[in-house]
């Protein structure tokens, strides 16, 4: 009975959030509900036992995405008064793709229901191994390649937004560290020997 | 009792929300980004949903690397984000013209 009274919960959380997302005034608001929809979504997910998932959904999204959407709404001086303006019109269309795509999808889950395909199972999921321990059997052995590809994308992603985003600033002194180093004692030192009484010109 | 229907039934819920996301905020590339997100995470709840009721995980191994995607997805078109409002001082996507595409 309470998982029932957890998965409408979170459920309607969910969803609730997600729609409060798209239509939100204001753009802060909007990544705090996409925070709020995807920490309903880790708790769908451990109610059907993929803990993982979960706890990955809610470091990565909640601890890294979300928070640079937050960077970047709040780094950008935006007019998103004049960024709505076209909200009104553009709904009526938007309603009717939904609608269509809506009733695609139930038209289709209804046809699987009817009977689906019987396809067999690729990894069965092992009885009495945890969650993650049976996922990281399967990541390090079967999926490794697949895996290493997944760490090789977010490297690209990485380097590419900072070669994205870097730029050269001509106002800023900065420390030149081949100049230092080429820079010998003849050029910065010079030795005299002035008289007394007479100092020395710089 | 709650079953697989119920899990679809919510994740094409957020997916519906995240395709009617982007008709509303046509001109704002960062609630684009947004919706873009609430997509993926639907297919992320399918994804493990599926995983579940087969006994099978490789539902949840492949759901790890949605993730993975979309994570370096938001990144880079964040990137692309910012440097665009460097050199033009709006986000509208309606002005984007540059590569006369």
């Amino acid at each position: 009975m309470i998982q029932v009274i957890a998965f409408y919960l979170f459920a309607v959380l969910t969803v609730l959030s997600g729609i409060l997302c798209v239509t939100a005034r204001n753009p802060v608001h909007s990544v705090l509900w996409l925070i709020l929809s995807f920490f309903n979504a880790a708790g769908l997910m451990v109610l059907v036992g993929a803990e993982f998932i979960a706890m990955l959904l809610v470091i990565v999204y909640v601890g890294a995405v979300a928070v640079l959407f937050l960077f970047v709404v709040m780094m950008l001086d935006i007019d998103f008064a004049e960024l709505r303006s076209g909200f009104a019109k553009y709904a009526p269309f938007g309603i009717l793709l939904v609608a269509i795509l809506a009733g695609e999808i139930i038209i289709g889950e209804g046809a699987w229901s009817a009977g689906g395909l019987e396809l067999s199972r690729a990894a069965p999921t092992p009885e009495q191994v945890p969650n993650i321990q049976a996922l990281g059997i399967l990541i390090y052995t079967r999926y490794l390649y697949i895996f290493e590809g997944a760490g090789l994308v977010l490297l690209v992603a990485l380097i590419g937004a900072i070669v994205l985003t870097h730029r050269k600033r001509g106002d800023v002194r900065t420390q030149k560290i081949s100049d230092q180093n080429k820079r010998r004692p003849e050029d910065a030192v010079r030795k005299t020997q002035p008289a007394v009484g007479q100092g020395v010109e710089l | 009792m709650i079953g697989l229907t119920h899990y679809l039934t919510v994740s094409a819920i957020l997916f519906v929300t995240g395709v009617f996301g982007i008709f509303l905020n046509r001109k704002n590339v960062i609630i684009i980004l947004m919706a873009i997100e609430l997509i993926l995470l639907s297919v992320n709840i399918n994804l493990v949903a599926f995983s579940a009721y087969l006994h099978d995980l490789v539902g949840q191994v492949f759901a790890m690397f949605v993730l993975t995607v979309a994570a370096g997805e938001a990144a880079i078109g964040l990137a692309i984000l910012v440097i665009y409002f460097r050199g033009r001082g709006t986000i509208s996507v309606e002005d984007v013209n540059r590569m006369k595409g």
